[in-house]
């Protein structure tokens, strides 16, 4: 059990015309946390609520102890230790690339700064862009920079409002590598606002799911993506995240092999070391259900899985929730196929996985 | 043709004059545009309409009843000489009180569009990247409303050297004191002087033409520098 040092507590009511944000959300301080739901949910109403950005009067949020806000504590924007990436990037016009990353870099007390401005710089790429102009930066460009210009704040908490949604597809993909090397190496908490389902699941660690200005259900990605009763597990791309770790690569066939639980995983090659974990997305419409293990089949991937719940998808198919070990893959197969093997919860059987996609 | 001593006096006092009511305005208007730029008050629009109304208001009008304060029988005036002060009607200060009534929406209203186009995102980047209210002020506000300082010193500096009614009823005409260019222009034709007339009007003419140009003409260089 984790004390309150480790975690997130926000409470707010908010009240903008039509629109009403009443959430309370208790999460540990640590990785990915994505806010994710449909335009228009409060994701960023929360976001600024939890920045200080809009005020509202009986809010809470404390983090590892310290309270940001409560009935007597307001604690205002610039005293706050986060950082703020914006969709729209925000870069000011006036200053240049340089500046506008020193601009936060310098208001940080010597003696409080925790990154180093040269190891920023080069984990986001932007030194080659140090001496141009803001206006002459393609999106994927200004974008690095303004996440660089946060970080070099030392923030203790990292909020990101949807800062791939402005981009077109090519900048994105310029851009990802960059957000999954700061998951990796960065130990505060950060708050990423998207609707991007494929993005969550690249990046969150947790997942808030939000509607109409409320929380639906909040908790660790791997379950919330497989939890039957929320709305994740019934979209036609419906998907699984589970972790393996990497055995050993196949030149020949060009596929890397993965070891997940107990048994061996091809995908297609990927240059990652042995040993190495690694986050896997199976869709739902890609795992089939044996009740023995075929062996003259073209699908490589079978894994030995117990079936914990089935749920209607539809008139004709069934979505199973499945076991793998101690994690949670989804099967989406017809009704008619599930009252044929005589499905039900307990049941040992076979998940034969059609398609992976390696994440990391 | 040489300017003769009373026309340089004039000059220079015409030129004090729109200085010293520049700078004030500036020092004033600045934190006043600031305020409507950025307040949601809900009565914010009567304080804009007291802005905008020397706009629309006969210059004598403002005159008489800055006349009437500032006199040694009006309350400003009558409290001044309670304190052994001299009243303000027909001094130099006097002036210079009028007329900053009389510019400051040339001042305010540039400085207030300006900062609303600055806009409040710059402002809360501004803020999570650890900027104190002043402190966005000066390193965000002001620069990025570097055109809207011009064009509001330009327009107010040109706006006082070229007013004449309230000048004309708070300061009288006194060569060397209030009388300023505008209203020597006015003696000149009256007595049938042309040529100086000419001389001062011209003067006037292309001084007002120039500063003009060249705040358009700075403007239009930033804009298109992409700020």
């Amino acid at each position: 059990m984790k004390s309150a040092a480790d975690k997130i507590e926000a409470r707010f009511v908010l009240q903008r015309g039509e629109f009403e944000l009443d959430v309370s959300l208790s999460l540990p301080a640590t990785g990915v946390i994505a806010l994710y739901g449909p335009s228009g949910c409060g994701k960023t109403s929360l976001l600024r609520a939890i920045a200080g950005l809009e005020q509202c009067g009986n809010g809470f949020f404390s983090m590892r102890d310290t309270v940001w806000q409560d009935d007597q504590t307001f604690v205002l924007p610039h005293l706050r230790p986060f950082a703020y990436v914006f969709q729209e990037t925000n870069l000011f016009p006036h200053l240049s690339v340089k500046r506008n990353l020193e601009y936060g870099y310098q208001r940080v007390p010597k003696s409080q700064r925790q990154v180093d401005f040269d190891e920023v710089v080069t984990l986001l790429g932007v030194e080659p862009l140090l001496a141009r102009d803001t206006a002459l930066l393609s999106g994927g460009e200004r974008q690095r920079v303004a996440i660089a210009r946060a970080l070099l704040t030392s923030p203790q908490l990292l909020l990101m409002d949807e800062p791939l949604a402005a981009l077109d597809h090519q900048s994105k993909l310029e851009i990802t590598p960059y957000l999954e090397r700061l998951h990796e190496e960065l130990d505060i908490p950060v708050f990423y606002v998207s609707h991007s389902a494929d993005e969550v699941a690249r990046l969150a660690d947790q997942l808030v799911l939000m509607k109409a200005g409320k929380v639906q259900a909040f908790g660790p990605i791997a379950d919330m993506l497989t939890r039957v009763d929320l709305p994740l597990a019934h979209d036609d791309d419906a998907e699984a995240i589970i972790e393996a770790e990497v055995d050993s690569h196949d030149q020949a066939y060009q596929l890397t092999y993965l070891q997940l639980v107990g048994e061996r995983f091809a995908v297609p090659y990927k240059d990652i070391s042995p040993g190495s974990r690694v986050r896997l997305r199976i869709h739902a419409r890609d795992v089939s259900i044996t009740l023995a293990r075929q062996s003259d089949t073209s699908i490589l991937n079978i894994v030995p899985a117990t079936v914990v719940e089935l749920c209607g998808h539809g008139a004709a198919q069934v979505m199973v929730r499945l076991n793998v070990g101690h994690m949670t893959i989804l099967s989406r197969i017809t009704r008619k196929s599930a009252q044929a093997l005589s499905l039900a919860p307990g049941k040992p059987v076979y998940a034969q996985v059609k398609s992976v996609a390696l994440l990391t | 043709m040489l300017l003769t001593e009373a026309d340089l006096a004039a000059l220079w006092v015409t030129l004090k004059l729109a200085g010293v009511v520049t700078a004030i305005l500036l020092l004033l208007g600045t934190p006043l545009a600031w305020w409507l730029a950025r307040s949601q008050m809900r009565y914010k629009f009567l304080i804009e309409a007291v802005v905008a109304l020397p706009l629309v208001l006969p210059p004598t009008v403002l005159g008489f009843y800055l006349l009437i304060m500032l006199g040694p029988h009006g309350p400003v005036g009558g409290l001044m000489q309670m304190f052994g002060g001299q009243p303000l009607a027909f001094t130099f200060t006097g002036l210079v009180i009028g007329s900053v009534f009389y510019s400051l929406p040339f001042v305010v209203q540039p400085l207030q569009d300006a900062f609303t186009s600055v806009g409040g995102r710059l402002l809360e980047t501004a803020a999570t990247l650890g900027a104190s209210p002043l402190d966005r002020f000066f390193t965000i506000a002001v620069p990025l409303a570097a055109p809207g300082f011009l064009t509001a010193t330009v327009l107010g500096f040109a706006h006082t050297v070229g007013e004449f009614g309230v000048v004309l009823m708070i300061g009288g005409n006194i060569p060397g004191k209030t009388q300023v260019l505008s209203i020597a222009i006015y003696d000149h034709v009256e007595t049938l002087e042309y040529g100086r007339a000419h001389l001062l009007s011209g003067g006037l003419l292309l001084m007002s033409f120039l500063l003009l140009v060249a705040v358009y003409g700075f403007n239009r260089r930033i804009k298109v520098a992409g700020l």
